[in-house]
């Protein structure tokens, strides 16, 4: 998705409407690096990303169906009045302010944050992406997020988000490698 | 005429240049590409008309891009008229001071190119379905095309797109007559289609009872390019 998406924005490497391209952005009319891409040409790179994007969509649903129907939403998702002060303390363990690590259950509260951010990233990149596939007869969703070229916008900065909690969530992978263990297996229950 | 061969080579060759040629991935994408066709045509509603921007943002004239596929800028030959034909009760042909008589629409649009970009503009012109209405077409016209001047550039619509209420056949653009470099005399216009759909310098309209393909739609580009 990623790779296909990044062909498609080479084609108007730019942000905002033609005569208005937003002053905020600084890589404006710079297209993303070839290998960074997937799909060859405007028209392949249409057709990969309209045909994974369900596939995408059909995962995420299944996950947020489950994670709703089994309960587990309960100890995976962040909730504020319960998490925050554990992912602030577990922060400052990392940044080494903190010596010993907060009280950690089955997630501590900054990986419930951190995990949290990456679903809402998703439904966001997946409403956003509608947004600009269809900015007439889904006008609603454009609408709601500002209008095309500020849904282009979200679309484009939830890939950002996306790739940078992987790239996060690697680094901390290989800081502890055992946690790989727990990752594929689910780990204890309850 | 597209047919599944030329558009599975289209899809191969995106395929191809994707580094992965292979026949799978193109019957794949070509699956993928009738499914996603269904939902477009799912999601379209001939009653919902594309909400008007408002005067503030209309996009400066010379930062609107306009494309021609001619080496040179086409301009309209001395005696230029639209004709109409296909499965229609009175193949007709219209002089631009014909068209302009007929009930005229106005509308200010967000116009939404594949390659990503948005612009607005007002157009005035002659509602496609009037035209259709006149020439008398058949309930077995289920899809549209439109040729122009323009080196052979054409394209082909579903009907149902081609006579939604803001579907026109466009001679004025922000206030004043279509210039060249925008299709004069006469461009298809239309908020529910990509701009690649939306044919410039048109000397054509045929309703068809079936499908034919396009410029860019033979060269592998989505047929449908609803938006």
């Amino acid at each position: 998705m990623a790779g296909s998406g990044l062909q498609i924005f080479a084609a108007y490497p730019a942000l905002g409407p033609r005569g208005a391209q937003y002053k905020w952005y600084p890589f404006q009319n710079d297209a993303p690096p070839s290998w960074l891409r997937f799909g060859g040409w405007l028209a392949g790179a249409r057709h990969w990303h309209f045909a994974i994007a369900w596939f995408l969509i059909l995962n995420g649903a299944i996950y947020l169906i489950y994670m709703v129907a089994s309960g587990e939403w309960r100890r995976r998702v962040f909730i504020p009045t319960r998490d925050t002060s554990n992912a602030l303390a577990m922060f400052a363990y990392y940044l080494r302010i903190r010596k010993t690590p907060p009280p950690e259950e089955f997630y501590n509260g900054l990986q419930r944050m951190a995990y949290t951010s990456a679903i809402l990233f998703g439904v966001v990149v997946v409403m956003s992406g509608l947004a600009i596939y269809k900015p007439v007869q889904l006008y609603w969703i454009t609408a709601a997020l500002g209008g095309y070229d500020v849904a282009r916008v979200v679309h484009l900065s939830c890939l950002v988000l996306l790739a940078s909690f992987t790239a996060m969530h690697l680094v901390l992978v290989v800081l502890h490698p055992r946690t790989i263990v727990t990752m594929v297996t689910g780990g204890q229950r309850g | 005429m597209i047919t599944r061969r030329k558009l599975l080579l289209g899809l191969a060759a995106s395929t191809a240049l994707a580094g992965c040629d292979n026949r799978a991935a193109s019957m794949f994408l070509a699956g993928m590409g009738r499914w996603n066709e269904r939902v477009d045509r799912l999601l379209f509603s001939e009653n919902r008309l594309a909400p008007e921007p408002p005067a503030s943002e209309l996009t400066p004239e010379a930062a609107f891009p306009s494309y021609f596929i001619s080496d040179d800028m086409p301009f309209a030959p001395d005696n230029w008229a639209l004709k109409v034909g296909g499965v229609v009760a009175r193949p007709s042909i219209f002089s631009l001071e014909q068209l302009k008589r007929m009930p005229q629409t106005g509308m200010r649009i967000r116009h939404h190119c594949v390659e990503g970009w948005s612009a607005v503009a007002e157009w005035r012109g002659v509602q496609l379905r009037e035209i259709a209405r006149m020439v008398g077409a058949s309930r077995d016209a289920q899809y549209v095309e439109f040729k122009s001047f323009d080196n052979g550039y054409y394209s082909t619509w579903d009907i149902e797109s081609s006579l939604h209420p803001q579907t026109i056949l466009a001679y004025g653009m922000n206030g004043r007559p279509l210039y060249p470099d925008h299709g004069a005399p006469l461009r298809l216009y239309s908020p529910v289609k990509l701009g690649y759909k939306n044919v410039k310098y048109l000397t054509e309209v045929n309703f068809l009872p079936t499908r034919a393909g396009g410029y860019w739609e033979d060269q592998g580009y989505d047929w449908y390019g609803g938006v």
